[in-house]
């Protein structure tokens, strides 16, 4: 394999808890690190198998994409659209400041 | 993007710093709206300007279980818009998830062409002002959502989320870095607004935002290695194209004569201030994992499908312009600016048609459009049709007015006062071209003008003031050609 | 009058359909039952009163002569499929108070096929899990015991229980590694995974998209054939949803196998499984075999490679999918800091231990560096899993294993260990890999009397082959034990 897999180390599960908007206690980092080789390295198994030339299997249908027709056939439900939304003022969402 | 970039910029391009030259390296992404009328997966419509979140499907607000159903209008477009690009059109392409969390992005990723894009490689010819033709190459054209829209200054400490754009269609057209001045990278948006509008793909207002760039500029020795480059985003003007480039060339040359080193960054320009900074940081760096979209299936054309696009191609500008010059013998200028957009090119071929066309093209340049631009109306809302053009100089063309007085009626048209024809009967303005009036005029501005009739014949310059005499006497309807023949043989020059 | 909860599907419409009771009468027994049955937990959100609603107004239809394919017959839907109006949790606490403003394809079927909705049933949370444990709403038990609680299996064994403990005449579940065809093995029920595409996946809270795949879990085989074929049919809304029109597969059910080629595949037995359950695996070769089928030695040699897959792919497209739950538009914000802040407290708070787990792993194996390594390596082996089944088709017609590599097991035993748990969905993954279709059919009753069940898997788009064997299988075991009613 081309890509070296030492394994995943509390930085790591940092890096990938951040990506994934997650919070993860430092002291946690290490033992998740732990799950997670060790589903990974279960997961390595799939090394001894040939894949060359293998074209990758990406859905379980071989079909093209269906198409729809460009018309308008949704939109002017915005009631339905914001009532589950945590808050909202004047038809817009309200969140958390995104800027500085 | 493979970047190399053998093109040296033409001298006159350079820009001088401290240590000596320096050479721009420009690439630009524009991402063009398709002009669908619903978005790219879903059937909420596009028009701009609705009440926030009217115009939102389940889908487009990323609710549990919904799912996108692709718009074939908008894969049609963007073949089109390859075909328009002289590109290759790829028959099998695929929709990708690039993940990343933002507040207007409603699934936590945004749908788009990574691996295998509709479009790959073409290229397209500019001419930037005061040079030369450049050839642009394109790398590539993928298909994408739009995000919603996040408004900061509704509330000091919230963001509100307008989710009305979220999921239309972008095309997403990138260039080689093949630009070595602000001037081409300028030309090259034009001219790819005025191809995506020739096709009707895409509306090209950059002011709605409909068509915008994001610009990849950096700095090198001329010929030599490339420099890193920061892409400037969603810049939506060609001036501020122009000025962004500009500023952030100066950027680039004074950090690097300093000594430093330029950071790979993504900026934007803030046309207040006239400058660009920081948009986002390097330390929070994306992992976009992009993977197939295993909602949507991949896109698999044949041939028919895109014969029937390429069937349907309406002339581009390019093509357009070089007819122009073939055909109507009309100067490079002239059959530029008459292809800029197509419905001036429309026009100008409805008022050429069996008719001096170096005529047509001076009237349009000339007082249409004069009035339209004092106006700020579109050639397509003229108040005078091409027709209504043609019909004035028909009337210019057999010597019904004169040019001058063409001009007054022109004006008159424009008003909303009627046809050529119309405004000259109503007001008398027909030119006289009986011989004996005229004669009848001129013999008596000789006889109320002896001394100066003298005079003219040592200084035939005088005749000018003879024939405003009688042009007066006529109320400017004399035909001034005739008037002047036969001044000239009576005072015997 | 008899125990109307008893009755299974078939039978409940014929005897609506004699008149011999109302849907009223049917799904007041069957509230009853529910009501009865709330130590199994089984039930997220109950939905008695519209379920008496949608009674009265069947009873109506009924006498307005408008009858469908459900007409009346009290069932439950798995909590993943979105229900207009009511609550829909995913069994999560970031959805735990989501009403959907639409409603499911599936359910839309189902309703119109005068379906009467009891209410939401329970599952492992986002549906990741093989027991039913990750449930933010409390683990689903097990009608079956064995002196202590067992789980259902997962991740829909709120479906799987309800129809074990006749509190429902059947029940949707979906299913993407098994989670129909395990908890249906665990419970002694039927549970089929149609062929992918075969039910619309639209307004069903999505797991792994390539994967997910809704099926019915029923009392009985033929019972199993008239929910799918309520429940599935072409969808425009869903892009990889198959326009094939829907067979008659209650049909099939009853048809003779005679000649029916089955593949026995060699790499299903596997170290460190049960003798039991390779033993009721060999029973049922002969029990087709004694029906008229001719048995068949084929190979499937990525087998052991599949659960691998599954476990780079599934959370992989997991990780993706479950982006769009963070407090911003709809369900749980937990309010932070910053917007930072506000998205990590929110998604930590409202995931569970699994789904984090997951949503981890799945970011890893998309990302720089590791995507080629992870994700595309397990895409290709995918590849290879499903030319495994296409080399299988020439030989043979369906294929024979076991649904499971074990017996129900007990509450808390598997939790703490992934790959243990994971383990459970050996025998299933590779029919949700390869889109085939798959059904449990109870087989016996192991040595701690608790059900077996065994696997017919068939080719794309071939369920009727498949009811038809497994039809053959459902009478040559004669499987009719029910757990005892011990939780009323």
């Amino acid at each position: 394999m081309a890509e070296p897999k030492n394994g995943v180390s509390a930085d790591d599960v940092r890096k990938i808890a951040r990506l994934s908007r997650l919070h993860v206690e430092d002291e946690q980092c290490g033992s998740i690190a732990e799950d997670l080789n060790g589903i990974l390295a279960w997961i390595e198994q799939l090394d001894e198998v040939d894949c060359e030339d293998v074209v990758p299997m990406t859905s379980a249908v071989a079909m093209d994409a269906p198409m729809r027709q460009d018309t308008v056939t949704s939109g002017n439900i915005r009631d339905r659209i914001l009532a589950n939304a945590p808050k909202t003022e004047d038809g817009f969402f309200v969140v958390p400041r995104s800027v500085e | 993007m493979t970047f190399i970039a053998p093109r040296v910029a033409d001298e006159k391009d350079w820009l001088q710093g401290e240590t000596g030259p320096w050479e721009l390296i420009i690439g630009l992404e524009v991402h063009a709206q398709v002009a669908s009328i619903a978005k790219l997966f879903s059937g909420a419509p596009t028009a701009f300007g609705a009440e926030p979140n009217t115009q939102v499907a389940l889908v487009d607000a990323g609710l549990p279980g919904m799912l996108p159903v692709v718009n074939k209008y908008c894969v049609e477009q963007a073949v089109r818009t390859g075909l328009g690009l002289n590109a290759q059109i790829n028959k099998f392409s695929r929709f990708d998830r690039k993940n990343y969390f933002y507040v207007d992005l409603p699934q936590g990723y945004q749908i788009s062409q990574f691996e295998h894009p509709v479009v790959g490689e073409g290229e397209i010819e500019i001419v930037p002002e005061g040079g030369e033709p450049v050839t642009v190459g394109i790398e590539r054209l993928h298909l994408e959502q739009d995000a919603g829209k996040s408004i900061h200054d509704l509330s000091p400490d919230e963001t509100y989320v307008d989710l009305n754009r979220s999921g239309v269609a972008l095309m997403e057209i990138v260039s080689k870095p093949d630009m070595r001045s602000a001037a081409e990278a300028s030309a090259y948006v034009d001219a790819l607004r005025q191809i995506v509008r020739a096709l009707g793909t895409c509306d090209g207002d950059m002011e709605k935002g409909n068509l915008r760039a994001d610009v990849n500029v950096s700095v090198r020795k001329p010929g030599g290695e490339l420099g890193t480059r920061c892409e400037i985003k969603n810049v939506n003007s060609l001036r501020f194209i122009r000025q962004a480039i500009g500023y952030e060339a100066r950027r680039h040359i004074e950090i690097l004569e300093a000594g430093g080193e330029i950071d790979q960054e993504t900026r934007l320009y803030d046309t207040v201030k006239g400058e660009t900074r920081t948009m986002r940081s390097k330390e929070d760096a994306h992992d976009y994992r992009y993977f197939p979209d295993p909602d949507l299936l991949p896109l698999e054309l044949s041939d028919d499908f895109i014969d029937r696009i390429k069937a349907d191609l309406p002339e581009l500008p390019a093509a357009r312009k070089a007819r122009f010059v073939e055909q109507f013998r009309l100067p490079d200028y002239d059959a530029g600016v008459l292809t800029s957009d197509k419905a001036t090119g429309d026009y100008f071929e409805i008022v050429a048609q069996k008719r001096d066309p170096k005529s047509a093209s001076n009237w349009m340049m000339g007082e249409l459009f004069g009035r339209l631009n004092a106006d700020e109306i579109g050639i397509e809302d003229s108040p005078v049709s091409a027709d209504a053009l043609g019909g004035l100089i028909d009337r210019i063309a057999d010597k019904t007015i004169s040019g001058k007085i063409a001009k007054d009626v022109f004006s008159k048209m424009f008003e909303g006062e009627g046809t050529a024809d119309e405004i000259i009967e109503r007001d008398g303005l027909k030119q006289v071209t009986d011989m004996g009036a005229i004669e009848a005029m001129v013999d008596e501005v000789i006889a109320a003008n002896r001394d100066q009739a003298e005079k003219a014949k040592d200084n035939p310059k005088l005749v000018g003031f003879f024939v405003g005499q009688v042009m007066k006497k006529s109320q400017g309807k004399a035909n001034p050609q005739a008037v002047n023949e036969l001044l000239r043989s009576k005072l015997g020059l | 009058m008899t125990d109307l909860t008893k009755l299974t599907l078939a039978s409940a419409l014929d005897g609506m359909k004699a008149r011999e009771f109302s849907s009223m009468e049917l799904t007041d027994a069957h509230i009853g039952a529910c009501e009865a049955a709330s130590g199994l937990n089984a039930f997220i959100t109950p939905t008695f009163d519209l379920a008496r609603d949608q009674a009265k107004a069947s009873d109506e239809r009924r006498v307005s002569g408008t009858i469908g394919k459900l007409e009346g017959a009290p069932l439950g839907m798995k909590d993943l499929f979105c229900t207009e109006g009511v609550r829909t949790t995913a069994a999560s606490k970031i959805l735990g108070d989501f009403t959907p403003p639409y409603e499911s394809t599936v359910s839309a079927n189902m309703k119109a096929d005068g379906m009467v909705m009891l209410g939401k049933l329970n599952l492992d949370q986002f549906a990741m899990g093989s027991a039913n444990e990750t449930s933010c709403f409390g683990p689903v038990i097990n009608p079956w015991r064995n002196g202590e609680d067992l789980v259902p299996g997962g991740s829909s064994g709120g479906s799987a229980a309800a129809v074990a403990a006749d509190l429902c005449l059947g029940a949707t579940a979906t299913d993407t590694g098994g989670s129909i065809r395990q908890p249906a093995g665990f419970t002694g029920t039927v549970g089929i995974k149609p062929t992918y595409g075969r039910c619309s996946r639209y307004g069903i809270v999505a797991f792994a998209s390539s994967l997910d795949q809704a099926g019915p879990i029923a009392k009985t085989v033929e019972d199993a054939a008239i929910l799918l074929e309520s429940m599935a049919g072409y969808d425009p809304k869903d892009s990889t949803s198959i326009n094939e029109p829907v067979p008659d597969w209650r049909g099939a059910v009853g048809q003779s196998v005679k000649g029916l080629r089955v593949g026995v595949p060699r790499e299903y037995t596997m170290d460190g499984i049960p003798k039991e359950i390779d033993a009721v695996w060999a029973e049922g070769v002969e029990w087709m075999r004694e029906a008229g089928a001719e048995i068949v030695d084929v190979s499937l040699p990525h087998t052991k490679y599949a659960l691998p897959v599954y476990y780079v792919v599934a959370p992989a497209e997991a990780s993706s999918n479950l982006a769009r739950y963070d407090g911003m538009r709809y369900g749980l914000r937990v309010e932070g800091e910053n917007l930072a802040d506000t998205y990590e407290r929110t998604r930590t708070e409202g995931f569970g231990d699994e789904v984090r787990r997951r949503v981890m792993i799945g970011t890893y194996v998309l990302s720089a560096g590791y995507y080629d390594a992870y994700y595309l390596r397990a895409q290709k082996v995918r590849t290879k899993i499903a030319d495994d089944f296409r080399q299988a088709w020439e030989s043979c017609d369906v294929l024979l294993t076991p649904t499971a590599p074990s017996a129900a097991f007990p509450v808390g035993r598997k939790i703490n260990d992934p790959i243990q748990m994971y383990l459970n969905d050996v025998f299933t993954v590779t029919a949700n890999l390869a889109g085939l279709p798959g059904i449990s059919v109870p087989a016996a009753l192991d040595g701690n009397g608790l059900p077996l069940g065994l696997q017919i898997i068939g080719r794309a788009l071939d369920e009727s082959t498949v009811f038809k064997a497994a039809g053959a299988l459902e009478k040559a075991a004669g499987f009719d034990a029910k757990p005892d009613k011990w939780w009323s």
